[in-house]
């Protein structure tokens, strides 16, 4: 609860419309989209400006409140889970398009800001914002940049942070700092640009961004490749990037995933085959047209059953918005769907493919997997019951173990989605003891009390971690706490 | 009692709460927020309480005891128009219409309605729309209010704004109705014309009856131009829709029973509906049986027997029809287009009238804002939806709104009437424009 003192001052700054602080109100704020994680906050406030941004902020650090800001919810790290409790700010208000700057080639928005919508109006205007997450029809961009979000066309165009050039946002002591701008060439100092992008909320509240546009690709095609095996499609990826093609999307969808796609979408997906490839090419027409012929090529030498290119744009666009329901489609299986996010280097993606297969089968977990093959951005994904403890123990440590072997082979425990509380024991496994005290260090001189989204990015207890290299078996001496460690998980208000 | 005593009934008033509100569909939902922008509520208002993942979040919550049956979950609840467009967007498949049928009849279990209130839906849920003598004495009564210059005098005396003013917004766009001279005539079965196909039954509906008694008419010759024998079923009554979204699924299922005994006794194999919001409901009875050892399989029976209108005509062939002038745009029905997932037959048949200019509407599988009685019970929030609404169905030029469902047409007329487009624009029920053609 809220001190009556505080819901007074809150309501003064938002108008008492904005501040909801029921239990049901709270109830509503208290998880995302990643599964096992709750945790009820005190309040919730939506402000409509910066200026009220920053003065909820300056009461929140004079009363020690913490502050968890979110967008519409849809992460998957538990990054927006209240976890310390406080006060969420809820910035879905703030989403309006300030301008789309067709001379300087950039687009200035709120955090609010729907992604698909973003790129429906610079679209119109001929111009393009490539970062597409899977959840691109609810996501915000102030979500997209806290979390430095990928998505289906990181391959070719790289992630949010390649794209975001400039940003508002208010510090945890209540002071509005802007970063970048327009121009393209700004090498002033440190980058705190880059720093925010991808923060996590962790050290300031996103209010504005100013994001790179580039020319929109003139046209584009989809196309369809059919393994009867994983490992097939797998060297069909390696083969392709190693004969320089770069193409805009590749994506991986083994059987399971295909079926329960299918079941959804019903496009014709083929349910028998062991894997998919949905390849995208865009650009220049004739470039778009050789590339698909040559990926085709590749695809069928390397064991491809069929191949087929989509007829119309619009049959694309189809087989694409099927990828996106992937992962929730997978829920159809079982209650509680735990998707990850280990990622390798895409030279490496058969070795990863089978590794994860091989460790599902040693925990007798049902794990299907599906992902972005084209940057080695794999989505092992679990179907369990959560009510089932001694499962759900078995699915950590395969998922542990999948870590450590993304890891092993030069990859890393996130490719797109952050760290958050899901992954934060195993940060120090990809950065170092060194990496987490610079990164520590960071976080002391911006937020020194310690109030913006605490419980997230920094495991909190010392414990042993894996080492990694040095010839030495990958030693793990913890078992990984259901939750993550997250001690309060689900605890809900009675 | 014991302390252990105590326990275990509250360990089974959990249990028999779980099960109440579907328990195992709720852990379905894993929280993907696919939902929130098919939302109407939450796109309106931006707030979490307000979408299909909150409402299931704190459904979850209350079904575990973690959260009271409050009036805030009372009116988070029935601020749902249970459109059922999350249902369509879920990739995941959870079944939310059924979810929130199991929250409401928690609320109503739950909580204290004031007695005017319980008053007024005793009468009209029980004594009055499950009745068909009572039904038929409103239309009468009705009549007389349109044609004896009542309504002339009630509107022109300001007597309506006594009357709260979703009422009164709602009254301007009551059709006329049929005359109790008309309703005799009506016989109890109807030929097909020219090579008979098959026999069917008309489901009449009980509002439908009352208000829309010509749009049944104009559905029975419909099908009888389409080559069907039509028996208006004797013993039916209304469907039970309104009662399960209300939450007293008790009266829902008795409905049902008497339903499913009439269609027994009638020896039809078909039965059709013209209400996308009934028709929901008909193929939905199997599973408010669901477990029953004497009714869940004659309810089976009974819903594989259901068909909307549009979903039995688009198989028959078209007869010959009559060119009409019109620039035409369809609003699904919700309960047809997510409920049924009927979405291409309506487009089809309109497009199968010579001379008609069809026009899509942008989102037109988005909710109207009638949704059952909601714009009564929520008439802000319905009128918000639905200019909206009018604003799309204005930009498509068109000079005929088709719709398929009682409580769509009258919104939809509510809608033109609010809009200032009466002189552009009228609203009609698909059958009506079909049997025009056909006529």
């Amino acid at each position: 609860m809220l001190k009556p003192q505080v819901a007074k001052e809150l309501k003064a700054i938002v108008g008492s419309n904005w501040l909801l602080d029921t239990p049901e109100d709270c109830l509503a704020y208290s998880y995302d989209a990643t599964p096992l994680y709750q945790s009820m906050p005190d309040g919730v406030v939506m402000p409509g400006t910066v200026e009220e941004v920053a003065a909820i902020v300056k009461v929140c650090a004079r009363e020690g409140i913490k502050i968890v800001s979110r967008g519409s919810g849809s992460n998957l790290s538990a990054g927006t889970v209240p976890v310390e409790g406080g006060l969420v700010v809820v910035l879905t208000r703030m989403n309006q398009i300030v301008e789309i700057d067709s001379d300087n080639l950039t687009a200035t928005f709120e955090p609010g800001v729907i992604t698909a919508h973003l790129h429906r109006e610079v679209e119109k205007l001929g111009l393009f914002y490539p970062p597409d997450p899977g959840s691109m029809n609810v996501s915000t961009l102030g979500g997209n940049i806290a979390e430095c979000a990928g998505g289906l066309r990181g391959l070719k165009y790289g992630v949010t942070k390649d794209y975001i050039m400039g940003l508002q946002a208010v510090l945890p002591n209540g002071e509005i700092l802007r970063t970048g701008g327009k121009s393209a060439k700004d090498v002033a100092g440190y980058d705190l640009t880059k720093l925010l992008v991808g923060s996590e909320g962790t050290l300031a509240v996103i209010t504005e961004a100013t994001a790179k546009l580039i020319p929109l690709p003139e046209s584009k095609r989809t196309m369809l490749a059919s393994f009867r095996d994983l490992t097939g499609s797998a060297r069909a990826v390696s083969r392709i990037i190693a004969e320089r093609i770069i193409p805009a999307t590749m994506e991986f969808l083994d059987n399971g995933t295909i079926r329960v796609v299918e079941d959804f979408a019903r496009i014709g997906l083929p349910v028998d085959m062991g894997a998919i490839l949905m390849i995208e090419q865009d650009g220049p027409e004739s470039v778009v047209e050789r590339d698909i012929q040559r990926m085709a090529d590749i695809c069928r030498k390397e064991g491809a059953v069929e191949v087929s290119v989509a007829n119309s744009p619009e049959e694309g666009a189809k087989l694409m918005q099927a990828r996106r329901f992937a992962l929730s489609a997978l829920a159809r299986i079982s209650p509680t769907t735990i998707l990850e996010d280990a990622t390798v280097p895409r030279a490496r993606l058969a070795e990863m493919v089978e590794q994860v297969n091989v460790i599902a089968k040693k925990y007798g977990v049902n794990i299907c997997t599906f992902g972005h093959a084209g940057d080695g951005n794999l989505h092992p994904t679990c179907m369990t019951d959560e009510r089932d403890k001694e499962e759900i123990h078995r699915v950590e440590q395969a998922f542990e173990e999948i870590f450590l072997a993304a890891i092993k082979l030069g990859g890393t425990i996130t490719g797109e989605h952050g760290v958050g509380m899901a992954k934060m024991n195993y940060l120090s496994l990809k950065v170092g003891e060194t990496g987490i005290e610079v990164m520590k260090s960071l976080k002391q001189a911006i937020d020194p009390q310690n109030i913006m989204n605490p419980g997230k990015l920094f495991a909190k207890d010392t414990r042993r971690r894996v080492v990694i290299g040095g010839g030495a078996a990958a030693e793990q001496s913890v078992s990984h706490q259901h939750g993550n460690g997250c001690e309060c998980n689900e605890h809900t208000a009675g | 009692m014991s302390t252990q005593q105590v326990e275990t009934a509250s360990q089974n008033g959990i249990l028999q709460m779980m099960e109440t509100m579907h328990y195992d569909d709720i852990l379905n939902c894993m929280r993907c927020g696919f939902c929130l922008s098919a939302c109407p509520t939450y796109r309106e208002t931006g707030r979490e309480t307000a979408s299909p993942r909150g409402r299931i979040a704190m459904m979850k919550a209350v079904a575990t005891g973690q959260l009271d049956v409050s009036e805030k979950f009372d009116s988070d609840m029935y601020f749902c128009l249970g459109c059922r467009a999350c249902e369509t967007a879920c990739p995941a498949g959870v079944p939310y219409g059924t979810l929130l049928e199991g929250a409401r009849e928690v609320v109503e279990e739950n909580r204290k309605r004031p007695l005017i209130t319980r008053i007024i839906r005793h009468v009209a849920m029980k004594k009055l729309i499950p009745q068909a003598k009572r039904m038929e004495q409103v239309s009468r009564l009705l009549y007389f209010y349109q044609r004896s210059g009542l309504r002339r005098l009630a509107r022109s005396s300001g007597l309506m704004k006594l009357l709260p003013k979703s009422m009164a917004e709602m009254e301007k766009a009551v059709p006329e109705v049929a005359s109790p001279a008309a309703r005799k005539e009506r016989k109890r079965m109807l030929p097909a014309k020219g090579e008979k196909r098959l026999t069917v039954g008309l489901f009449t509906g009980c509002v439908m009856d009352v208000m829309f008694f010509d749009t049944n008419e104009a559905t029975a010759k419909l099908l009888s131009a389409f080559g069907c024998d039509v028996v208006y079923m004797e013993g039916q009554t209304c469907c039970g829709a309104l009662h399960a979204h209300a939450g007293d699924k008790q009266e829902a299922k008795q409905l049902a029973k008497q339903n499913i005994e009439a269609f027994e006794q009638s020896g039809i194999d078909v039965l059709i509906n013209n209400a996308g919001g009934c028709g929901a409901a008909l193929k939905e009875y199997h599973h408010w049986f669901h477990g029953d050892p004497e009714w869940e399989e004659r309810a089976e029976r009974f819903v594989a027997a259901q068909r909307d209108m549009n979903e039995l005509l688009a198989t028959l062939p078209v007869p010959k029809m009559r060119s009409l002038p019109y620039r035409v745009t369809y609003q699904d029905s919700c309960h047809l287009a997510h409920g049924q997932k009927i979405r291409l037959q309506p487009r089809e048949l309109i497009q199968s009238i010579p001379g008609i200019e069809y026009v899509e509407l942008p989102e037109a599988d988005r909710c109207c804002g009638s949704a059952g009685i909601y714009n009564l019970t929520n008439f802000d929030m319905s009128m918000q939806i639905l200019d909206g609404k009018m604003k799309q169905v204005e930009g498509t030029k068109a000079n005929l709104v088709v719709t398929s469902n009682p409580g769509c047409l009258l919104q939809m007329r509510a809608g033109i009437q609010r809009a200032g487009l009466e002189g552009q624009m009228r609203a009609v029920h698909i059958a009506d424009l079909l049997y025009e053609a056909v006529e």
